[in-house]
């Protein structure tokens, strides 16, 4: 396998670690708020929470291109300061971050949902604030879907390739990742490159998965 | 000794809790069937549920009042909450359980050293401090959550039927643990229970809990 092979690789497994570190604690957050607060608008958001999940995503992308570029306030502002997101590594990040921000605080919320609120509420009598309580009571408790989320993330973001193509682009060394680097080189009639990178996605999304299904049968 | 102060009425459903009592003794009693009330009725005392009317109050200490607008939160009621089945925080151990509530309102394990160190040797919990809390048995659970409870220093502790986790054989050896917290430790004790003969060793006056309603009251013989 070439060394571009493998520079590729290394590029994806940095990005989907990197999305996932980032798009964490939002999704600790929100998985908190849908699963044990009622608020006005709480249908809303889990609505928007699972859009990407539907949405094709290169719709997805198309969205964040025009989010991100020179058209929209926040890309504007991001240039104003001198930070450019489009057809950079931040893109695909971001991309990466979008696409499996669902699943991941899907399956936070799911595990903060299965910890006994029974807990959190002798925490409180033992003078807890409930900031204290969800860091010592209610996440170690639920670190389970916790990682599992962050497993799953992590290898929706490996195969991420609509949002990416959009946002970010196929630009050799800089923005291509497994998934949009397979494309590319079938493109250009280079099936043998493309057929490394497969087998890279391969190990990669099957490490991933028997992790993801060890820590549910250790649950079970 | 400290006077606590009932008066609550808690609609949930087809079931109303309704308790008026003032009791000024070491240890109140509650006795009932299940469905009575009791666990509610403990829950609503240490703040995890919010009655619909009434007071409460431990001592000049309002912790609730309707008529005032006053609802403490749980964590600054100071009421010790042993549930009925300990409720031990199981990603901690032993020791970390005990020190919980500690951690945050001292910051430091110091000030309380010489109390830790009473609660170990009153509920006899020595070598029991590096264990995990899946590995202990019903009784030891029970005597790990009063210790945690007390070792906040609350105004009151409840207890929600200490010996129902307890097999038969072992609830003598529970009971006088018990009975040395309300002696060496002077804690005014609320004490939940469904077996009326529990009360007679323990309590000074016991009220009776019927489908939400007290229906008796008792002094101790």
């Amino acid at each position: 396998m070439s060394t571009e092979t493998w520079a590729i690789a290394r590029f994806t497994v940095v990005m989907a670690l990197t999305a996932i570190a980032l798009s964490l604690p939002f999704a600790i957050a929100i998985g908190w708020l849908l699963a044990r607060r009622t608020f006005p608008g709480k249908a809303l958001v889990e609505t928007v929470v699972s859009l990407p999940l539907v949405l094709p995503p290169v719709a997805t992308g198309l969205l964040l291109l025009w989010l991100f570029g020179r058209r929209s306030p926040v890309g504007q502002a991001l240039d104003a300061i001198g930070i450019e997101v489009v057809f950079t590594w931040k893109a695909v990040v971001i991309a990466m971050m979008v696409v499996s921000f669902p699943l991941v605080a899907r399956s936070v919320r799911s595990g903060i949902e299965q910890v006994d609120r029974r807990y959190e509420d002798l925490a409180a009598t033992l003078g807890a604030t409930p900031f204290r309580i969800l860091r010592t009571i209610t996440l170690p408790l639920a670190s389970r879907g916790i990682v599992a989320g962050a497993i799953l993330g992590f290898s929706r973001a490996l195969g991420e390739f609509g949002a990416t193509i959009m946002v970010a682009g196929a630009i050799p060394g800089r923005t291509q990742t497994l998934a949009v680097g397979i494309y590319t080189f079938v493109e250009t009639g280079r099936e043998e490159a493309a057929w490394g990178l497969l087998l890279l996605s391969a190990l990669l999304a099957f490490g991933a998965i028997y992790a993801s299904n060890r820590l549910v049968e250790v649950r079970a | 000794m400290i006077a606590l102060t009932i008066d609550v009425t808690l609609r949930q459903q087809a079931f109303e809790l309704h308790v008026r009592e003032t009791s000024a003794v070491e240890v109140l009693g509650v006795f009932g069937p299940s469905g009575s009330g009791k666990t509610t009725l403990l829950e609503t005392i240490a703040g995890i549920r919010t009655p619909d009317t009434g007071e409460i109050r431990v001592g000049d200490r309002v912790l609730f009042s309707a008529a005032a607008g006053i609802n403490l939160p749980a964590r600054e009621r100071h009421i010790g909450y042993v549930p009925q089945d300990a409720l031990l925080f199981p990603n901690l151990d032993v020791a970390g359980n005990i020190d919980y509530g500690v951690r945050h309102r001292h910051h430091s394990l110091a000030g309380v050293l010489p109390l830790r160190s009473t609660l170990i040797e009153i509920l006899d919990l020595g070598l029991l401090l590096e264990r995990r809390v899946q590995k202990l048995s019903g009784g030891e659970k029970q005597r790990v959550a009063i210790a945690r409870a007390l070792m906040t220093q609350p105004a009151v502790l409840l207890l929600d039927e200490p010996l129902a986790a307890v097999d038969r054989a072992r609830r003598d050896r529970i009971l006088p643990y018990i009975l040395r917290i309300r002696r060496d430790l002077h804690v005014p004790l609320v004490y939940v229970t469904h077996d009326e003969a529990e009360l007679n060793s323990i309590a000074d006056r016991v009220i009776h809990l019927e489908a939400g309603h007290v229906v008796g009251r008792s002094a101790a013989p």
